[in-house]
Formats: C-alpha cells, structure tokens, sequence
C-alpha cells in the first residue's frame, strides 16, 4: 500500500495539497474576521494507530471537532479541530461580543462554529478540485466537543479497514494575536488517496 | 504506581501493581480483564468489530475478535486462569451525527456488541458496561483491585 512507504517526493506533493487547500481556507476565515490568520507549511502525518490519539496533544483535553464527509471524485473528510479557547475567541469576534460572553458554547456558537467549518472546508475541498479537475463536495458539517484522542479516532478507524496507518494532511492556522490556533485536516480515503496522486502525475 | 498506556489497536497485560490506561474512546471499544485470584490484568482499545469482514488483519489488536483473543492469550502467559477472569468493558460511542446511512456511523455500536460477543464464546462474565452515547471515555483499570474508573467531558467519572 502506498501510503506505508511515502518518500520524499510524495511528501512534498501532499505538502502542496495542503498548501493549496489550506491556504484558501485560511483567506475565508481572515475574510470572515476580518484579521490575519497565518498557517503553517502542512505536515504529512501517517501514523500507527497506537500514536493517533496524541496527534493533537492531549489526548484528553476537550476540543470542537466539525467534520465533514468529502463526495465526488474523491471519497474522504476533512476535519476541523479548535481548543475551547479558540473557539470560544472565534465565536466572539464573529458575534462582535466584547467582553468574552458565556465561558460554555451554547447551541448559537455551535451553530456558527458549524458555519465556520462549513466554508473553510468547502473552500479547501474547491481548491483542490481547482488543482486536480476532480469533481469535490463537502457533506453537512457534523460538531462534537470532547475529548481529543475520541475526536480524532474516528476519521483514523477508516483507516483501520484498510491498513495499518492512518494519514492525516494537516494545517495549523494562527490568528495574528494568537487568539484562535486550529487544525484542519484532510483525511483522504485509501482508494483516493492513490487516485490524488495519480491525477496530480505522481507515478506510483 | 507505574501507568500503562494502552493505545488505540493496542492491548496490553500485566501482573499487579500497576494502572492500564487507555485515552479518549470513541466509537472503539475498551476491554477491560482480570483475574482476582492471580492478579493478572489486561486492557485492549479495539477500533474494529471483526477481522473476518477484513482483508488486511495481520494486527490482531485492531479487532474485537482477534484482540480478546491475543489478550487472553498474553494473560495466561502471565499466569492468569481463564476461567478466572472476568470483564468490564467501556466505549462504542458516536461522536459524531450524520443523516446519510453509512455503516461506519454504527461502528461504536457494532464494536460494543462483537466484544460481547466474543467474550460470551470465551464464557468471560462482563460485570459491567458503559458503552454508546456521543461522548469520549478514557478508562483506567486497576489491577490491584479490578476497580475501572471511567471518565468523561460533561458526563462525569464513574468507578465500577
């Protein structure tokens, strides 16, 4: 299986995929707070499943997870993970709110932060049909608040049917002053991951 | 006392002192074992409910079938009698909600009742369960005393 013996080449591709995708999601959700949101350069992660549960740190520390199923072309998800306090700063510049609001999301700011997802992975799953002619859509966003290690298994458990490892293409975005710091992460499905990279000219 | 990590397609067995740990469950599923009279422990974090649905099963932990299984197995090397042991188990949540009819959506479930299952043809007595809903675990066993504590985000820490 392909995805148990990366090389540098195909790293640098999927480093450009997320680049890609992320890059866009970045400029929606700058547009949509009007502040500058910076990124990091993509990390390829494949992991063993043992590992996957501290991908995020953590593994118990509370996040909001919204999640996305990937259809057309390719078949996958995209993730998008917040801390509390991310997300909590994230809904207050969007609500305009000052002075911090309620320290628990209530069902409004679950709904926005749902909204949020929504565009940054509709731009990045765009992006990436813009890139490869693929034809991409993105499900109705799903939100969870939990554990880290129990959000983050369930795109890894796909993997499990497959193989061995998991991979994961993640972004770290960062708002200018450090308010709001997430994930997003570009979970392809083993099949069309391997379609990806052949439409991308990656010869396997 | 020493923790033991037990990862996700993982398990593992000890003899008394000590804590098996596993993080943040999911739709996976938590076994926990134990055998009063030995004091030998055991603890998987299986992600799948069977390794006959399944074309690449070569890790064993992965799967409820084939992972009570190797851990029995390792339990008995440390001196534990089968017919000693008995079992809790925790986890087979959905964490996450959607409309579309996709199988996957049941995997907590499916994992929760294959576990059963292969507990029952092991004749293991499960003393107690907390399994489903759409909320996280991570549960501790301690192998002094067999007691796991389950804790949650916003549900609570139970021990049982």
């Amino acid at each position: 299986m392909v995805i148990d013996k990366l090389n540098d080449v195909l790293i640098d591709v999927l480093q450009e995929v997320g680049n890609i995708g992320s890059g866009n999601a970045a400029t929606a959700l700058s547009t949509m707070i009007n502040k500058k949101v910076d990124m990091n350069v993509p990390q390829i992660k494949v992991l063993e499943f043992k590992d996957v549960l501290d991908v995020l740190g953590d593994a118990e520390e509370p996040v909001v997870g919204i999640y996305f199923g990937l259809e057309g072309d390719l078949e996958g998800n995209i993730m998008f993970v917040l801390d509390m306090d991310s997300s909590k700063n994230l809904v207050n510049m969007l609500f305009g709110r000052m002075d911090g609001g309620e320290l628990e999301l209530n069902e409004m700011d679950m709904s926005a932060l749902s909204e949020v997802g929504n565009i940054l992975s509709a731009s990045y799953a765009n992006s990436l049909s813009m890139m490869t002619g693929l034809a991409l859509k993105v499900t109705v966003p799903s939100i969870c608040v939990d554990m880290a290690g129990a959000v983050i298994s369930v795109p890894a458990i796909q993997f499990g049917i497959t193989g061995d490892h998991a991979i994961f293409i993640e972004t770290q975005f960062l708002q200018d002053e450090n308010e709001i710091k997430g994930d997003i992460f570009l979970i392809p499905e083993v099949d069309s991951f391997e379609k990806l990279l052949r439409t991308l000219g990656v010869d396997m | 006392m020493e923790m033991i990590k037990v990862g996700m397609a993982d398990y593992k067995a000890t003899k008394s002192p000590g804590v098996l740990i596993t993080f943040g469950l999911g739709s996976c599923v938590g076994i926990a074992l134990y055998d009063k009279s030995t004091k030998v422990s055991g603890l998987a974090h299986v992600m799948l409910p069977s390794s006959k649905e399944i074309k690449n099963n070569s890790n064993k932990a992965k799967f409820a079938d084939t992972g009570i299984d190797a851990l029995i197995d390792e339990m008995v090397k440390l001196g534990a009698r089968k017919s000693n042991i008995v079992a809790k188990i925790a986890g087979g949540a959905q964490m996450f909600s959607f409309s579309s009819q996709n199988d996957m959506l049941r995997i907590g479930e499916r994992n929760a009742i294959a576990s059963k299952e292969k507990l029952k043809d092991h004749r293991i007595r499960i003393l107690a369960e907390d399994t489903g809903g759409n909320f996280g675990r991570t549960i501790e066993l301690n192998t002094e005393t067999g007691e796991l504590q389950i804790k949650t985000i916003g549900h609570g820490i139970k021990v049982v």
